[in-house]
This record gives structure tokens, C-alpha cells and sequence, in this order.
């Protein structure tokens, strides 16, 4: 499990428009081509051969599966803002303000009352 | 040396700025209140006459990652860009250029180290929406030198509530040392309970209310025993996953010292309660 990568995953993407782009056009496509150029990158010189993405994370980026994405305990902030960039606009539009917003919470529903897995690395 | 004549702690909602300059019908309902809350609290800082600010808050992974995250951060530039595309994109907030205070900046980083604190620092800083949101709130005009300060809410492991307060008490010693005759205002946002990315998110109001006003009231109260008694990072986690923001908010009371609030204000909203709070520690404002 990598935690971290997954973060990079999301961190790297919100970030970049064309990315964005690219990862709402065709996601399993995207996915690979991160973790080949992107994910790796330390900086614009250097790279890591430190991190990878498990099937089982890889599998919940795909699918744009943010419940699951919390549940491996990927940061909070990043698993929404960037799951907002890619549907909110969408959703707003067919279903009203927030909508998107209030559908993530209710997928999370059985987890009020409990402690909520780590985001620690 | 210098005075402080205001500690302002409040919280941030990135939307202010969307929800209050468009038109009625396609804000929300509470928006004329809350312009007039945010106002009237804006006073607070114009009365206290500043000639600089020095500005706490917390990159929200914009500039720095978990390959590099400081727990506490200075910035020391001439100039200070703020605003970052998701943010735009997001909370439609405007750019910004600020202007830097070198010379506090350095005395402030120097003086800190002194006390034991050993802050990160930054040459090429970009400001996020935690600074920049006071700004449009407090200081719209963005005419005044800004000190920025980032304390790490977001990547656990987090420094302890205590250690804000510590640090907090720091900055203040520093300000008091200052060689100059300016009038200094130090200004924090963070949050009251808040959930980002859980189930709690975007109700009617905060993820726990009852939080909200006993915090509302420690700090109005300048209660640091009280807040070190009661605030864990677990107990924090318990109001709402993002809540760790309040403890910028111990931070500025660790500025303003031990006291009484001269403002005190809140306003109910969906998702979150706002509070604003202003200390005069010299009696000034």
C-alpha cells in the first residue's frame, strides 16, 4: 500500500488543468500514463523508483472511486477537491448546488460515529 | 520598539468572496448578514491603525507536499503572489500580489530560533486562500507589508495544541523586541469543527456545533488552560476531520496572551460556522 503515491496521484493532478482533463477524458489510459512520466518525477531532474501503486489503488483511481479512496485512508482534502474538479460542474448543473458534494458524503455514511481510517502516512 | 495593537483569529471560508459579490438571487440567503458581520469586523483592524500585518495560515498542498512538508514555515520576500489555479477554479478567488516586510520577516525568523524555534523558511513563497482570505475579509485593499506564517494543520503527524500556543507566545515576544516605531496587527485564520472529504460534509450547518460555541468561548474567554485541558488532535477528529485548523486559532491567543477578547462575533452557516475574534493586547482598538 501506498499511501503517499496515492496523495502524489491526487496532488499532482488537481493541480494541473490539462491533467485534469485528460484524467476525466479516459482515466485507465491516464492512470498508466502517470505512473510511467508523472508519478516517478522527484523534480524536473531527478526521479524516485521508491513509490508504486498497488492493483488495489490503481483499481480505486480508475474508477474515480472516492469511498474507497477514503477508506485506504488517501487525504481527505485532496480526495475531494479533486473528485469536485472533475464532477461538481456536472452535477450542479443537473441536480442543483452542492449536489455532488452532499452525494460523497452520503456514499460515506456508514462511517459517522467511527473513527475514520488514517490519513498518516 | 514595536506595538501590537490587534490579534485577529477567525476562520476562512474560501466561498465569502463567490457568495457576496454576486447577484441576491444567486447567493445565499445569508449573505447580506454575513457581509455585514465580516464588515463590521473588518473595523476591528482598520481601528487598531496597523502598519504591517503578520499573517498565520496553512499551505493547503498547493506550494508544498508530503515529499516536503514543514510543520512551521516563514516567508522573507519583497513580494508575495497569492491565489493557485484549483483555488480559482474552486472558490473563484481573485490573485493577489502582497508586499513583503523583509527586515520583520528576518528579525522574526532569527528571533524565533533564539526561542527554539526552528521554522522552515521560504524565498519564493506563494500565498494560498488561508491568508488571502483574510485579506479580502479584513484588508481588501492589500496596501500593508505582510509577515507570512505557515503552521502544519494537514499532514499528520501535527505539532500538539500546546506547541501552537507556544510558538504563538514566540511570536509575540519577537513582535514586542521589534526595533521600530510601527504599529503591528497580527492576523490567523483556521477553523472551528470542520469536515473536508467525509460524511459530515456540506450539512446545514458544521459537523459539531456544540464544539463550535464552547470554542467560540475559550477563546473569547482567553481560556488557554481550559483549551489545553480539553483539546487533543483526537478530540479535534472527533468534531469533524479538518477541525486541526483550530489550532491556528490557539496560536493567535498565544499572541494576544492570556486575555479577554475585545470582539467577539460568529455567524451560522451551511457547512461551517464563522467566528471573529479580535484581542487588544495594548488596550489600543
Amino acid at each position: 500500500m501506498s499511501k503517499y503515491y496515492v496523495d502524489k496521484f491526487l496532488f499532482t493532478v488537481d493541480r494541473d488543468p490539462e491533467l485534469l482533463r485528460r484524467y476525466k477524458e479516459d482515466a485507465r489510459s491516464f492512470v498508466a500514463t502517470w505512473e510511467q512520466s508523472i508519478g516517478p518525477k522527484l523534480n524536473d531532474g531527478e526521479i524516485s523508483t521508491v513509490h508504486a501503486l498497488t492493483d488495489e489503488e490503481r483499481e480505486a483511481l480508475v474508477n474515480y472511486d472516492y469511498v474507497k479512496l477514503f477508506e485506504m485512508g488517501a487525504h481527505f482534502f485532496l480526495n475531494l477537491t479533486i473528485f469536485i474538479a472533475l464532477f461538481d460542474e456536472d452535477y450542479a448543473k443537473k441536480s442543483g448546488p452542492l449536489s455532488f458534494q452532499r452525494e460523497f458524503a452520503s456514499k460515506l455514511s456508514s462511517w459517522i460515529g467511527k473513527e475514520y481510517p488514517s490519513v498518516a502516512i | 520598539m514595536a506595538l501590537l495593537t490587534a490579534v485577529l483569529g477567525t476562520t476562512h471560508h474560501p466561498f465569502y468572496y463567490a457568495l457576496t459579490n454576486r447577484p441576491p438571487e444567486q447567493s445565499i440567503p445569508q449573505a447580506p448578514e454575513w457581509k455585514r458581520k465580516v464588515e463590521a469586523y473588518r473595523e476591528t483592524l482598520t481601528r487598531a491603525k496597523p502598519d504591517l500585518l503578520v499573517m498565520v495560515g496553512s499551505d493547503h498542498f498547493h506550494q508544498f507536499f508530503l515529499d516536503n512538508y514543514p510543520q512551521f514555515l516563514i516567508g522573507k520576500a519583497p513580494r508575495y503572489d497569492a491565489t493557485f489555479y484549483n483555488e480559482i477554479r474552486e472558490f473563484g478567488l481573485p490573485k493577489y500580489s502582497l508586499i513583503g516586510d523583509e527586515a520583520l520577516s528576518d528579525f522574526m525568523l532569527r528571533r524565533l530560533m533564539d526561542k527554539g524555534f526552528d521554522l522552515a523558511m521560504s524565498f519564493d513563497l506563494k500565498i494560498d486562500h488561508s491568508i488571502i482570505c483574510p485579506i479580502i475579509t479584513t484588508r481588501p485593499r492589500a496596501d500593508l507589508p505582510v509577515v507570512p506564517i505557515y503552521a502544519n494543520i494537514f499532514a499528520p503527524p501535527l505539532p500538539s495544541p500546546k506547541r501552537f500556543y507556544a510558538l504563538g507566545r514566540a511570536i509575540r515576544e519577537a513582535i514586542d523586541e521589534y526595533p521600530s516605531d510601527k504599529r503591528i496587527a497580527a492576523i490567523g485564520t483556521g477553523h472551528l469543527s470542520l469536515e473536508l472529504g467525509g460524511p459530515r460534509q456540506f450539512k446545514e450547518t458544521g459537523p459539531d456545533p456544540v464544539f463550535d460555541r464552547q470554542a467560540i468561548e475559550w477563546l473569547a474567554n482567553g481560556d488557554i488552560e481550559a483549551i489545553l485541558a480539553n483539546v487533543t488532535h483526537e478530540s479535534l477528529e472527533k468534531a469533524g476531520n479538518a477541525t486541526a485548523g483550530f489550532m491556528v486559532l490557539i496560536l493567535m491567543l498565544g499572541i494576544a496572551g492570556p486575555i479577554r477578547a475585545s470582539y467577539v462575533d460568529n455567524l451560522d452557516l451551511f457547512h461551517t460556522m464563522e467566528a471573529y475574534i479580535t484581542w487588544s493586547p495594548n488596550g489600543a482598538a
